[in-house]
């Protein structure tokens, strides 16, 4: 009886430890990037690492720190990559569980989510040799590495789990649901659109919301396919540079503890609290619209 | 002799290579209440959701035959279902409003049939609610949700959201098999006071209820219709031994 007792504490204790790991590993990576990234206002004025000042962390004599164009940068390629991603990636779903057959559909989704598999390295490959040059010629560009490539490629990135978690909600809606909808006269999209959408609209927000943190992360693709321009962009078809891009090129071999050093601790500190913000704010909103739809 | 608005003939279904219903004739009369009775698996609700083609939403069910709606057959390829579902609305087992406001839920059927301007909406709406004997419990509450009603009120807001599109017959598929006996008594006088204004089909497994309400039962067993009737006649007076062996309660 006694080793019993023993076993069930010993694995009650050990899979809340496992379970307390997750949370410490979020808490520590949040005080890291607070505490080196804090330390480069001791040198660099807040306002202007948040203007428009140019990107110049290496210069000789006056380096200047402004993230400004990097982070209009990270917010034009994502929210471009949601403009291409969302119609499609739930339109795809809609089609996947509602008109498709249940043969195509258990072929498709398993290739869909395969799209996931493919490393971010290729895309950003496919982007270059691809993508850019492709773009270049319709938009009669000089080169293709601009803002436009990148949200092209977030998309094709966030599309598996936007696709993949949205037909989820969308087929977890009750048939009951529509079949009233048909049996006053609706036909299939309107039953869609009226009815079956707007009951699983916390799922398909959770969806995008995923898709959205994939893209504001992403880091190789990017680096890779915008161009890596530091000037603040005028159009989708200028070259941009986005923070994580920046973090990844600069962090190998800047000095270590200078004021370009903690910068990028901050720039990681800006992106990490606007992933946070997007992601609080989508659980409210979440949680809204399924407190409204009871 | 009544007019008669469904004419179900010669129908039978398949479910993939299972029969589910063999060779039914039956004609309800308009303007009255048929109830359609027998025991759990015997084909009643199977042959209610033929009358407004619900049967397309699964690929493998298979009718043939013929059910005349006003002398035309709904079952041929070209009928129109959204048209013949607006004419032809159904009331389900389990309540099912949709996850929106009291109002939305009645609203919804005459936005998408186009039915009527958005100045008529509230008082459309407001009609068919007081039609259902709902309006006096809900007419300060119409843009709270619909999923916040008892269960009772929930089927009433359900045959509203029905009759709102005036449709000529209305289907009630068990309705009352999810509620309470108050509830359901209310629903009872619901469907004999629309008695008149639409033809109103009703499978029960209750035969009390079919007993209370309905003008005319049609026994089923196995996929069969078995005898069809005037309600009286069929529990007081069955012809067939099967019919008799059920309303007594022997079997089922």
């Amino acid at each position: 009886m006694k080793s019993r007792f023993f076993w069930d504490t010993f694995f009650n204790k050990t899979l809340s430890a496992a379970a307390l790991v997750s949370v410490l590993t979020l808490a520590g990576i949040f005080l890291l990037l607070l505490y080196n990234g804090l330390q480069a206002f001791s040198t660099i004025d807040i306002a202007e690492f948040l203007s428009a000042a140019p990107w110049n962390p290496a210069a000789y004599d006056a380096p200047v720190f402004g993230i400004g164009a990097m982070l209009f940068s990270t917010l034009i390629v994502t929210f471009g990559s949601m403009l291409i991603a969302v119609p499609l990636g739930i339109g795809t779903a809609a089609f996947l569980s509602e008109m498709a057959s249940p043969r195509l559909r258990n072929l498709l989704k398993p290739a869909i989510e395969m799209l996931a598999a493919i490393p971010s390295v290729v895309i950003g490959f496919l982007g270059i040799v691809l993508v850019a040059p492709g773009l270049a010629q319709v938009f009669d560009l000089p080169n293709g590495l601009n803002a436009l490539n990148g949200s092209i490629l977030l998309a094709v990135m966030a599309l598996p789990t936007l696709i993949s978690v949205s037909e989820d909600a969308i087929h977890a809606v009750p048939d009951y649901y529509k079949e009233a909808s048909y049996a006053l006269g609706a036909n299939r999209w309107e039953t869609l659109l009226r009815v079956t959408l707007p009951a699983c609209k916390s799922g398909v927000l959770a969806a995008v919301m995923l898709g959205l943190g994939r893209a504001l992360g992403e880091t190789m693709t990017v680096l890779m396919a915008t161009g890596n321009a530091t000037a603040m962009p005028h159009s989708i078809f200028d070259p941009v540079r986005t923070i994580t891009a920046t973090v990844a090129i600069e962090m190998g071999e800047v000095p270590f503890r200078t004021p370009h050093f903690y910068s990028l601790f901050a720039c990681a500190l800006v992106l990490f609290l606007i992933t946070l913000g997007v992601n609080i704010a989508a659980e409210r909103l979440a949680a809204r619209l399924r407190k409204k739809g009871q | 002799m009544e007019k008669i608005k469904l004419d179900v003939q010669a129908l039978d279904l398949f479910f993939g290579k299972k029969q589910v219903l063999k060779n039914i004739h039956l004609s309800i009369p308009e303007g009255k209440i048929t109830a359609l009775i027998g025991p759990s698996g015997c084909g009643k609700s199977t042959l209610l959701r033929s009358i407004n083609r619900l049967h397309d939403l699964h690929p493998d069910a298979r009718l043939m035959g013929k059910i005349l709606l006003d002398g035309h057959n709904i079952l041929h390829r070209n009928t129109n279902v959204v048209h013949l579902r607006r004419r032809v609305g159904m009331v389900f087992q389990k309540p099912n409003p949709f996850p929106m406001s009291i109002a939305e839920n009645v609203a919804y059927g005459l936005k998408i049939n186009a039915l009527c301007s958005k100045s008529e909406m509230r008082a459309r709406v407001e009609q068919s609610l007081r039609n259902s004997f709902l309006w006096e419990e809900v007419a300060d509450d119409l843009d709270k949700s619909a999923l916040e009603l008892s269960g009772g009120q929930q089927q009433r807001l359900c045959i509203a959201r029905a009759i709102a599109v005036e449709p000529e017959v209305i289907l009630f598929d068990e309705p009352c098999s999810a509620l309470d006996p108050i509830s359901t008594a209310k629903i009872e006088e619901l469907i004999m006071g629309l008695r008149g204004k639409f033809t109103q089909v009703i499978v029960t497994h209750n035969m009390q209820q079919a007993q209370r309400v309905a003008d005319y039962t049609a026994f089923m067993y196995l996929g069969e219709l078995i005898e069809f009737g005037e309600t009286r006649q069929i529990f007081e007076k069955p012809q067939q031994e099967l019919t008799k062996n059920y309303v007594s309660g022997h079997f089922g």
